[in-house]
């Protein structure tokens, strides 16, 4: 398998299925694991992190979903290649842009990577379409069980996994959750969601985690505490409380723009496709923002012109690494802008 | 100067440099397009908040030297302009100043609820086998119970000779 194989579809979290897969995009957990008789990547030199990076990689290979799944060598790729992993949420932003030995393990229908040398030496990453965190559990702890029963985990009794930064003791655990969220945007009661999720300790963050805007009205929301609560105490304050109660607020918004702002709401629609299927140069943001009304839409049945399978394509196809893999040869600024606007007039034509 | 970046042709931009090779240029762009382009790294230690407002806050009250790691040699120092620890033993070497640090990005939690590895640290495992079969054998001694005794004080002597 290549990252060719990769860019030939558009992988299981954008499926568009799962629960509540009108507002939820999709779900992700990862657990953050170090090796116990090693440094952390901070202290460690160039020849422990390559040794770090070899081990795992042998280790991995030999559990039961890592015999099939593809090494990828990150130091190894060009920009494009970083890039299209970054897009496709297989690899953090961090860890394209690190130095040195790392690398990721994928799964071939990309549901489970395994990046290693990232700020942890493993970090053990479930992602599927929807509100699926107990499906993706259930991979990932097979997973972690598999590799440290093959290796010694940094552990302790008081304070569970060590890991490099002490914000992610404990647990390891990172439960994430990617909401479409365009009817609380256009009410404007984003913000009051966004500071209800903060005071009870959740992270709130863009399209591709730490440090990101909310392009395209996409919020992930996320925990922060991994000392003191258990991985499943924290799997279930999302799926049963937390998720439906944004899930329930969208919806009503959604309602709400429906009944008392009809022409506003099928104006905002019908005119994002309107730009979408003619402009002759568009930027990445600006294709983010026109996508998500007509995201929106095909959930309300407003919009028919084509489904979330083609809306989901072009929600990948449209951005920087995936433009020019697309293209088969890398884009400058003004380029780009005109090759996505290209891109995207063919694959609304394609799908209407 | 407020232009639009050359890039995305939206947003405003806020970083200018000039590429001298392999012609002079002058380029404006914002800065999601700049990080995009590998111009700029923006910090991605928003999950750190906390951590990074402790750290500031400890600053004044100690130089940080005085912790030191005895696996690694990483002071409470080196830690703060970090923000990563060394190795797993820094935990016990830096704890002092760690644990109420660690306290407070928990929620007041100070002790690890939930999985542990399957094989790893057999010193904890044996730790906590340990402590298990003294109490079985304090309770079969207890009991009157001599052969069960017998029996958890040959599983102790294994243990303790791993
Ligand atoms: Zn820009
Ligand atoms: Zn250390």
């Amino acid at each position: 398998m290549t990252i060719d194989d990769l860019t030939g579809k558009t992988g299981e979290w954008l499926r568009g299925e799962g629960a509540m897969s009108d507002v939820v995009l999709s779900s992700r957990i990862r657990l953050a694991r170090n090796l116990a008789d090693r440094p952390f990547l901070a202290s460690a030199s160039q020849t422990e992190r390559t040794e770090i990076y070899r081990t795992l990689v042998d280790e991995i290979t030999q559990t039961p979903t890592g015999a099939d799944a593809m090494v990828v060598d990150v130091d190894d790729l060009d920009t494009v290649d970083r890039g299209i992993l970054v897009e496709r949420h297989l690899i953090s932003h961090q860890h394209a842009c690190g130095e040195g030995s790392r690398g990721v393990t994928i799964s071939p229908d990309e549901t489970q990577s395994l990046m290693i040398n990232e700020e942890d030496h493993l970090r053990i990453q479930g992602l599927r379409s929807g509100l699926q965190l107990e499906a993706i559990w259930d991979d990932i702890n097979a997973v972690d069980d598999a590799v440290s029963s093959r290796l010694a985990i940094a552990f302790d009794q008081d304070l569970g996994y060590l890991t490099a930064c002490p914000t992610n003791v404990g647990t390891g655990i990172r439960v994430s959750v990617m909401l479409h969220l365009p009817g609380l945007k256009y009410t404007k009661e984003i913000e009051r969601m966004a500071r209800a999720a903060r005071d009870m300790r959740l992270a709130v963050r863009g399209l591709f985690g730490e440090g990101t805007d909310a392009v395209g009205d996409f919020y992930q929301i996320s925990n922060q505490t991994t000392l003191g609560k258990s991985e499943s105490a924290i799997r279930e304050a999302f799926s049963n409380r937390i998720i439906p109660k944004i899930v329930a607020y969208e919806r009503q918004a959604r309602e709400t723009l429906i009944k008392k702002r009809t022409v506003k709401l099928d104006d905002r629609i019908w005119r994002a496709y309107g730009v979408l299927s003619n402009a002759r140069r568009i930027s990445g943001d600006e294709t983010q923002s026109l996508l998500s009304p007509l995201r929106m839409g095909i959930h309300l049945g407003r919009f028919d012109r084509f489904g979330i399978a083609a809306l989901n394509e072009m929600f990948l196809y449209s951005q920087p690494a995936h433009l020019q893999r697309l293209h088969g040869k890398s884009l400058e600024g003004q380029e780009r802008a005109i090759a996505r606007a290209d891109y995207l007039r063919e694959r609304i034509g394609a799908a209407t | 100067m407020s232009t639009v970046c050359q890039i995305c042709m939206e947003a405003k931009a806020t970083v200018h440099i000039s590429d001298m090779a392999p012609t002079k240029r002058d380029r404006h762009l914002c800065e999601d397009c700049a990080e995009r382009e590998g111009i700029i790294v923006k910090s991605h230690h928003t999950t750190n908040e906390i951590l990074q407002q402790f750290i500031k806050q400890k600053v004044g009250l100690v130089t940080g030297d005085e912790f030191k790691c005895d696996g690694c040699g990483m002071t409470f120092r080196d830690f703060q302009s970090k923000g990563q620890l060394g190795c797993p033993q820094c935990y016990e070497s830096l704890s002092p100043m760690l644990l109420p640090l660690i306290e407070r990005a928990h929620e007041g939690h100070t002790s690890h609820v939930g999985k542990a590895p399957m094989t790893a640290e057999p010193t904890v495992r044996r730790q906590v086998g340990l402590v298990r079969l003294r109490r079985e054998l304090q309770d079969a001694l207890e009991g009157e119970n001599y052969e069960q005794a017998a029996r958890v004080r040959d599983e102790i002597e294994a243990l303790e000779s791993q």
